[in-house]
């Protein structure tokens, strides 16, 4: 088996397993004011601790969530309508084409049942948001902005910081989805500039269902989940103890890590670019060819195949990959990301995302390139649909 | 074989794929995404369409630990069946809209592209048998579905794989209750699957929307009531006419034919609609050409009782060839845009679509 789509889920850490495990074999509720309920606290505040200084933020800022999608509706609605409470002018939000539908589709709520008005922030052929866009889009009226770390289907690098500069200057908040750089890419919120950062444990090494909205300590929420209070009172729930755990142990070993997972996963991925160009030599790479790609991330487009035929015949070989993101997957749709970078329908239809993490070698690079021309070959023959 | 299962969520196809795995043959399932706004969570199944029927066929799939996928063929469903469905009550035929499901979308687009890739044919839970190109009816005539699979040409045929042909309904259930699959005792679908409340007459009136025009009654020429659309009626149909006027004699009335050119219902008594000569277009054989004429037996709608016929060839306005179908005795309601399908015995030997009769 060749596992290619970390970007969907990368394996646990064994220490994130172990922790996970520790953990569900203690009975407490952390809110609970008793020695069991203090034991169960302790786990959760020293893993926020230890998730804060990984992440380059204050334990405070740290709100524990069930993922990326908790993360990010909190950050667009409730920043949206904290924003709106406090100046009901307030009721425009900036966004990149580009976003995973856990933003896109906040937003398009919050348009269609909250009066809020958008502006999708268009990108280049690459997939990179300029600054100069944002600069011309904001105004008085802007609630916040929302530009993902990195794109999720082709991994590129946003210019966060620039932006996040750009907006303070009109005192707009900037939320984040960094739910793939962690372990990839070097990540600080506080140096960042970001107001509002989403990550998520699965794509570094956590567990699923564990996840955290870094949110600035100025920066208000108006919370989506009421109930007991905890997590600043902006996240009520019952706070997931083996999952908080496991979350704070994967991120300390995937940010340590990082720099040698970065270059090694890089030179992977470097490898299989040229791999891919030499067997298969009219595939198109979409996103950044050089630096300011995510260094796990590889994205085709295979000209008259459909993405649909290449996954299930490089299946039905043992090399995982994805079509898209993983939350699209079912039916095809044409990817909103490589439509918003301007590519024809055939090339959004034909493309693969081939993404590596930690535990990626050289044996899953060669068993896809092995597989990769009579797979092409025969999707070609196949064709496209109507 | 490699073979692709395709996979509706229901009980049969279910045990298809388990059958075809048995046989050792390599099985990837395939659920077909038929309809272009995946309806609401249902109970119950209509067939195709819902999203429940989609983790349906995905969890029968991961029960068999095949690989499973969903193919969008909404757009095909759309053109190649719900159109053609449309398109023939608005011109006074009564179509089967599975029949042309199975010719266009599952042994056209999905077996094409699944041999394109690589599979050596199609595996479905059709009730019919198939052995060496040969199709039969089920061994449970109850469930037989030869009838809607008999436009199949002998290429299609060749792509074609049928587990359950001498399985009975109950013994399929009881299989998949044996393997531990949960669609076992699932409801059967019996409706027209991309119409989900079943108000075949309210989505046609939302297509091709009202076209009122008058109810005449055979016998006595008269006016007797009004229609909103002839796209309402089928031939045969009893239920639903709303007559203002009642028969001379008391008896029912009965739709005798359906004239979309001058908007018009005809009506009349129930030995009207005997008819003892059918005329098909598109005659097409399944198996094999047989010299005509030829006596055979005939069937004329699905489920409908066979009748002893000759079929002679024929030409029609158009030069097309066509058959004449000398009936034995006279069938009751045979609609134009069903199929005619010739039988011998069990064995389907050929179809066309009914055009006209006498």
């Amino acid at each position: 088996m060749a596992y290619l789509d970390h970007a969907a889920s990368t394996p646990m850490l064994p220490e994130a397993v172990a922790a996970v495990t520790a953990a569900m074999a203690s009975t407490g509720n952390p809110s609970s004011l008793h020695a069991a309920g203090r034991r169960a606290r302790r786990v959760v505040e020293e893993s926020r601790e230890a998730l804060a200084q990984s992440l380059g933020a204050r334990p405070s800022e740290i709100i524990l969530t069930g993922g990326g999608t908790e993360s990010d509706n909190l950050a667009v609605k409730g920043m949206f309508f904290a924003r709106r409470a406090a100046d009901p002018r307030r009721t425009r939000i900036l966004a990149s084409a580009v976003e995973h539908h856990a933003v896109l589709d906040a937003v398009e709520w919050l348009v269609a049942h909250e009066g809020a008005r958008v502006t999708w922030l268009p990108v280049d052929h690459l997939g990179r948001v300029h600054p100069h866009v944002l600069a011309e889009a904001l105004a008085d009226d802007v609630a916040l902005v929302s530009v993902m770390w990195v794109n999720n289907e082709v991994g590129t690098v946003q210019p966060i910081s620039a932006l996040a500069e750009l907006a303070h200057e009109h005192g707009v908040p900037l939320h984040t989805d960094a739910v793939q750089a962690v372990g990839q890419l070097p990540l600080d919120f506080a140096a960042s500039g970001a107001d509002a950062m989403t990550v998520t444990g699965h794509k570094f090494g956590g567990p699923l269902g564990a996840g955290a909205l870094l949110l600035g300590r100025d920066v208000t929420c108006t919370p989506l989940l009421h109930g007991g209070g905890q997590e600043r009172d902006v996240r009520s729930g019952t706070v997931d103890v083996p999952g908080v755990a496991g979350l704070a142990v994967a991120a300390a070993v995937a940010v340590e890590r990082q720099p040698e997972t970065a270059r090694r996963v890089g030179e992977l991925r470097d490898r299989l670019v040229a791999g891919v160009r030499a067997a298969v030599p009219e595939a198109v790479l979409n996103g950044e060819p050089g630096p300011g790609r995510l260094p796990g991330n590889a994205h085709f487009s295979f000209p008259g195949c459909e993405g649909d035929s290449l996954l299930l015949l490089l299946d039905a070989r043992g090399v995982e990959v994805s079509t898209g993101s993983a939350c699209s997957a079912g039916v095809a749709r044409p990817s909103h990301v490589l439509v918003a970078m301007g590519a024809d329908e055939e090339r959004a239809r034909g493309s693969l995302r081939f993404s590596l993490g930690h535990t990626s070698t050289g044996a899953d690079v060669d068993a896809l390139l092995d597989a990769l021309p009579g797979v092409v070959e025969r999707a070609r023959r196949a064709g496209l649909p109507r | 074989m490699r073979v692709l299962a395709a996979m509706s969520g229901g009980v049969d196809s279910a045990v298809a794929a388990a059958l075809a795995v048995d046989a050792g043959h390599d099985v990837t399932g395939v659920h077909l995404a038929l309809s272009e706004a995946p309806a609401e969570l249902r109970t119950g199944s209509r067939g195709c369409c819902s999203r429940e029927d989609a983790r349906d066929a995905a969890r029968a799939a991961d029960v068999l630990g095949i690989p499973f996928y969903v193919w969008d063929l909404a757009a095909r469903f759309r053109e190649d069946v719900v159109d053609d469905f449309v398109a023939e009550y608005a011109a006074g035929r009564t179509p089967n809209p599975c029949l042309r499901c199975n010719e266009k979308i599952k042994f056209a687009a999905v077996l094409d592209r699944a041999l394109a890739l690589g599979f050596d044919a199609v595996v479905t839970g059709h009730h019919a048998r198939l052995e060496d190109g040969v199709l039969r009816r089920s061994a449970d005539l109850a469930k037989d579905q030869s009838y809607v699979l008999a436009v199949l040409t002998p290429a299609q045929l060749a792509g074609a794989v049928f587990p359950l042909g001498e399985m009975t309904k109950v013994a399929v259930r009881a299989e998949a209750a044996r393997r531990g699959l949960g669609v076992a005792d699932k409801p059967d679908s019996h409706d027209i699957c991309f119409i989900a409340d079943g108000d075949t007459a309210g989505f046609l009136r939302s297509r091709l929307g009202d076209q009122p025009g008058p109810v005449i009654d055979a016998l006595t020429g008269a006016v007797v009531g009004e229609h909103s659309g002839t796209y309402g009626y089928t031939v045969g149909q009893r239920r639903g006419l709303a007559l203002t006027v009642p028969a001379p004699d008391g008896r029912p009335r009965y739709v005798l034919s359906l004239s979309p050119v001058d908007r018009s219902v005809t009506v009349g008594p129930v030995e009207a609609l005997d008819v003892s000569t059918v005329y098909a277009d598109r005659p097409l054989w399944t198996a094999g050409e047989r010299a005509l004429p030829l006596t055979c037996d005939v069937q004329l709608r699905a489920h409908g009782m066979v009748h002893r016929c000759t079929v002679e060839e024929d030409a029609a306005a158009d030069g097309a060839v066509r058959w004449r179908l000398a009936l034995d005795t006279p069938a009751r309601g045979v609609a134009a845009g069903q199929a005619a399908v010739l039988y011998d015995g069990d064995t389907v030997l050929a179809s066309a679509t009914v055009s006209v009769t006498a």
